[in-house]
């Protein structure tokens, strides 16, 4: 089985895509003879053709908007937008455009069409590249927000992510694109969205968190297993709308205890919906309050000090710890 | 500079209904339908702006004034060619194939899966402008499936000045796609002045800064507006790109029904409208050229009217919308959120 970083899993995604499929296209800024300024489309120009993959004007609602337009009439467009951070540029195009037209039309009417975006803490870059936009389009209907943390899910849920009947908001945590690489089957395999997945299991406390986040709360979790002998269960949401109630009840049932991890600001944030989602759903097994490990409500970090703010296996710990006093 | 600049206004009816252009070549029954279209319009907006204030539908964007330049817009429109525009277009909607009774239901506020697909147009929605992205992308996709199909993307002159309009000629011009911009200037866009939404004499002429011809056209005729759009089609549709197309016509009516433009607007100007009123021009010519003479004007009235009547009836004796069919539409399949919150519901209201 080849071993792939996130990068060329995403990459490889695409290609199976287009080569399954003649309605997919895959488009965006610098995507095409570049293959993207992360070279996630690399080579797909040259082996699709231009008509396949295709650059486009640097205007992000003009990419949605058509992307919308294309999957309405039958196609299958796979859109990036180079950097998370400029969606808010194509925010009603996406929220209440592509996520709406089939409520708007009865339901006649459906828009199967990806959007990737690159995004997430720890690599420097200049403002508005890594913010986390992902709880603002948890908010909003008829979309769905998928977050790998590994190579072997993002090939898996991106293919489930085209061949879902509804717009899908696909984020690719940057940090993540090349840090390690893992076994990923070359044939095409679908990983379902709305299922999060136990990363590592344990009964004393359930840390829930996604992306880049997801190795952290690992690592944190390992942490205190070696040093305090804790059993500590590590859940990857992998989707965050719609989120998988089912896998966030049956975790706090079972331990009782819980911390969220995310590096967006904290206000309205994938934490306070899970925190919700245990009060709603087994509120009375909590035996501590649930803690909440992310960055303050703020903008996102400067480069300068991403590392003092962004959640880190220290803090996790630290907070997990808290969790699991008596 | 490629494409000139408009520098007249295409007119071949004279607003007394002279012939002062070369008419297309339109069979009298296509004629005939036309106007029957454009009376059916003025009819149809009537009795919606009454059925509001009885409260018996919502809010209702009237577009009396409009009716030639919407009839024309969607006239050279075959069966698969698309047509995509606001909440103004309605006629225009309706002649490409959408039922009226569809339409009404949704001033209703029923769920809107009244529209005939193969009307091939989108459900009109309100964020201006955007709606026009969609039919480029709507375009690029006929161009990549290489059919010999076109789109006609319309919004109103306000809505020119936002982001998506401007994003949608850039994208239509680059990749050349099979669509023709339509924009009804009407005048206003609710209480501000066309003069407050650009400063370039005419709409039409970003037509050339995005790589497109851009024509000028009188609004209230209708056949100078079928003309233009239907020579703008035909070069779409021979793969020849998009035109942008500026119809000068006047908003007879209120914005909608919540608006009084007793406000902003001076009576002069309503009546200096009036007298280009789309209907009498197109009427005169047809009685001019002996396709109509005033008794078969009445019959067509008074068989619309009773078209209409029976439409209302219909639709009010429709059930009311069932609110648990919303959990439905928002995405292919319910979400166990969504399942348990129609759940929720259906138990508050004592159904399950
Ligand atoms: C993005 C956006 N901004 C504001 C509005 C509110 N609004 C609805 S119609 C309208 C005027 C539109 O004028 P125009 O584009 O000329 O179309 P018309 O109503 O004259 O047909 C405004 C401001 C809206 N629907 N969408
Ligand atoms: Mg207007």
């Amino acid at each position: 089985m080849p071993r792939m970083t996130l990068v060329e899993a995403v990459n490889h995604a695409l290609a199976q895509e287009l080569e399954r499929d003649r309605r997919v296209r895959v488009f965006g800024e610098d995507v095409g003879k570049n293959g993207g300024v992360f070279r996630v489309t690399d080579g797909l120009q040259a082996r699709f053709g231009e008509d396949r993959v295709f650059d486009t004007p640097l205007a992000e609602s003009g990419i949605i908007g058509t992307a919308v337009g294309m999957a309405v009439y039958g196609l299958r467009p796979v859109a990036e937008i180079q950097f998370a951070g400029f969606t808010f540029v194509a925010f009603n195009q996406i929220v209440s455009q592509a996520a709406r037209l089939r409520y708007r039309s009865g339901g006649l009417l459906s828009v199967p069409l990806v959007i990737r975006a690159p995004f997430g803490g720890g690599v420097r870059t200049p403002e508005l590249h890594s913010d986390s936009v992902e709880a603002l389009f948890m908010h909003a209907q008829g979309i769905k927000v998928v977050i790998p943390s590994s190579p072997y899910d993002a090939k898996g849920l991106l293919h489930a992510a085209v061949e879902d009947p509804d717009p899908v908001l696909f984020l690719e945590h940057m940090k993540l694109y090349r840090s390690f690489r893992q076994e990923v089957p070359s044939e095409r395999y679908t990983l379902p969205l709305g299922q999060a997945a136990v990363a590592r299991e344990g009964d004393a406390v359930s840390v829930f968190a996604y992306g880049a986040m997801l190795h952290v709360a690992l690592q944190a979790a390992e942490q205190v297993a070696q040093e305090d002998g804790a059993s500590v269960e590590v859940v990857d949401l992998r989707t965050i709308s719609p989120l998988d109630e089912e896998c966030i009840a049956q975790s706090v049932s079972k331990t009782g205890r819980a911390v969220v991890v995310h590096e967006a600001a904290r206000a309205g944030g994938v934490g306070a919906e899970v925190i919700a989602v245990i009060n709603e759903r087994c509120l009375y097994s909590l035996l501590k309050p649930v803690e909440r490990v992310t960055n303050p409500d703020m903008p996102f970090p400067l480069p300068s000090v991403e590392d003092t703010f962004l959640p880190n296996p220290a803090r996790v710990a630290a907070a997990i710890r808290r969790t699991l006093e008596p | 500079m490629p494409f000139p600049l408009a520098h007249c206004i295409h007119q071949v009816l004279a607003p007394d209904g002279k012939l002062v252009g070369a008419a297309p070549d339109l069979p009298a029954d296509q004629l005939f339908a036309m106007y029957r279209w454009m009376v059916y319009g003025r009819l149809y907006s009537d009795r919606m702006v009454a059925l509001q204030r009885q409260g018996r539908i919502g809010t209702f964007g009237p577009l009396n004034g409009q009716e030639a330049a919407s009839v024309g817009l969607a006239w050279p429109l075959q069966p698969a060619d698309w047509l995509v525009g606001s909440y103004r277009e309605l006629l225009s909607y309706m002649v490409k194939g959408v039922s009226p009774l569809a339409l009404a239901e949704t001033y209703r506020g029923y769920v809107g899966d009244g529209y005939a697909l193969d009307a091939h147009c989108l459900p009109y929605q309100i964020v201006l402008a955007t709606q026009v992205l969609h039919a480029v992308g709507i375009a690029m996709g006929m161009q990549y499936d290489g059919k010999p199909d076109v789109v006609v993307g319309v919004c109103g002159d306000g809505a020119t000045s936002e982001g998506d309009f401007n994003e949608a000629l850039n994208f239509a011009g680059v990749f050349k796609a099979p669509i023709v911009f339509v924009v009804q200037n009407n005048g206003w866009a609710i209480s501000v002045p066309r003069r407050q939404q650009t400063a370039a004499e005419y709409i039409a002429h970003r037509g050339p800064a995005f790589g497109m011809p851009g024509y000028v056209v009188d609004g209230n005729d209708v056949l100078a507006v079928y003309q233009v759009v239907q020579d703008a089609v035909a070069r779409a549709r021979a793969g020849d790109g998009p035109t942008l197309i500026e119809a000068l016509t006047y908003r007879l009516g209120a914005h909608t029904t919540a608006d009084d433009p007793k406000k902003y607007r001076l009576d002069d100007e309503l009546g200096e409208w009036t007298a280009r009123d789309p209907l009498p021009r197109f009427r005169t010519y047809l009685m001019n050229q002996n396709l109509l003479d005033p008794t078969a004007d009445e019959r067509l009235h008074e068989a619309i009217a009773a078209e209409l009547q029976s439409l209302v009836e219909t639709l009010e004796a429709q059930p009311p919308q069932d609110a648990a069919d919303l959990f439905d539409l928002v995405y292919a399949e319910r979400t166990p959120q969504l399942n348990r919150q129609r759940a929720d519901l259906l138990a508050e209201l004592g159904r399950e």
